[in-house]
């Protein structure tokens, strides 16, 4: 296409060029211990941990109570990883990227969680995550899913300890009417709930894979499904 | 190949199947009514009407619409688009004019599903049309007399 092409090599250019302007040393400098000049250790690692504990991870905890509360916190890096909580606001409006900032365009819940007329989910969210031709910083490509929509208000987890979270995802007046079975298997297979380990290029995968986490639902449940206190 | 219907008419599409609606309608189709803004759905200036709902067409893989049905501003017609053209004219709405055909897709489709709104329900419909002239109180007003002329 030529249209990417010509934006994507115009912002090579001006790239190339500010980088010229502005940069008197190379970018290695930046790798190394003005000091000394040595190369210095990272303050945090650059990328963030990826994974899952495994079920197994959690057999040394005799006591299944405490158990089932380890596993369940071990979840809790998915369900209050801002790439989940971001479509599970307490508010009328979606929350987006890692800073949860909020959706812009501003679109509003509406009353099928679903946009309003004129302004639904799929005016820009697709049945895939589709690749952007316009030059964006931030915006690399624009997520999507078949069935892309805001959980409904009573599922917001915004704000929300992961406490609050386990008490509420059991409670079939605030889950979609879900039994502990339905639950495990929605966490499981559910493909929205999938997407958030495919998000799209530019944004960054909730840990480890549906499979384990899935694994971990199951593990939570047989054991008791007992919830953290605080 | 990629078979979708063009403002009624059947289409075909071979060429990269990545290639996004916006320039399939432009460059292919030569449909020049439809705009580039940003090119990543933050806009509104390419939208267009797919299988009856908005959609922005610089994010579309041609590829999604298989069996679709694709209306432009070219295409635009019934009730609602008669009605937003004479209240656009009537009150001189557009000032450069380059985000207009999709402030027109995005009024019409709030007229085609909710007759009468608001001033909350247009700005909602509208929230995600950009004009880089502030013409929004007149877009609004426009609506609204859209909505009063089909009323009558």
């Amino acid at each position: 296409m030529k249209h990417v092409s010509r934006n994507s090599l115009a912002g090579l250019v001006i790239t190339l060029a500010v980088g010229s302007l502005v940069l008197p040393f190379p970018l290695s400098a930046q790798d190394r211990d003005p000091a000394t000049g040595q190369a210095s250790q990272p303050i945090a690692p650059s990328e963030p941990e990826g994974g899952l504990k495994s079920v197994s991870d959690f057999d040394s905890i005799a006591d299944e109570r405490e158990r089932s509360i380890a596993i369940f916190e071990e979840t809790g890096k998915v369900l209050q990883h801002p790439r989940c909580v971001n479509c599970h606001p307490a508010g009328d409006s979606p929350l987006q990227n890692m800073a949860m900032a909020p959706h812009q365009p501003p679109v509003q819940r509406g009353e099928a969680n679903f946009g309003v007329p004129g302004m639904m989910c799929n005016t820009c969210h697709g049945p895939e995550n589709a690749q952007v031709v316009g030059q964006s910083p931030d915006i690399q490509s624009i997520p999507g899913n078949p069935e892309w929509h805001l959980a409904p208000i009573e599922m917001a987890w915004e704000g929300k300890s992961l406490a609050e979270i386990c008490v509420q995802i059991k409670d079939e007046d605030r889950n979609g009417g879900k039994t502990l079975a339905e639950l495990v298997e929605h966490m499981a297979e559910d493909d929205l709930v999938g997407w958030g380990w495919e998000p799209g290029e530019g944004r960054e995968p909730v840990p480890g894979t549906q499979e384990q986490f899935g694994q971990l639902y199951e593990a939570w449940a047989a054991t008791g499904a007992h919830c953290p206190e605080s | 190949m990629v078979s979708f219907t063009l403002n009624g008419e059947q289409r075909q599409f071979d060429g990269d199947p990545e290639t996004p609606l916006l320039w399939v309608i432009r460059d292919a189709e030569k449909l020049t009514g439809t705009k580039y803004g940003c090119g990543i759905a933050q806009c509104g200036a390419c939208t267009v009407h797919v299988d009856g709902m908005t959609r922005r067409s610089c994010i579309t893989p041609i590829s999604s619409l298989e069996g679709s049905s694709v209306t432009t501003i070219e295409g635009l017609d019934g009730r609602e688009a008669e009605a937003v053209q004479a209240a656009w004219t009537e009150i001189d709405v557009p000032q450069c004019g380059y985000c207009q055909s999709g402030q027109i897709m995005s009024a019409v489709s709030l007229l085609q599903m909710n007759p009468k709104p608001n001033d909350a329900d247009i700005d909602g419909a509208m929230a995600g049309n950009i004009c880089r002239c502030a013409t929004y109180q007149r877009i609004r007003q426009a609506i609204h007399n859209a909505a009063d002329s089909m009323e009558g």
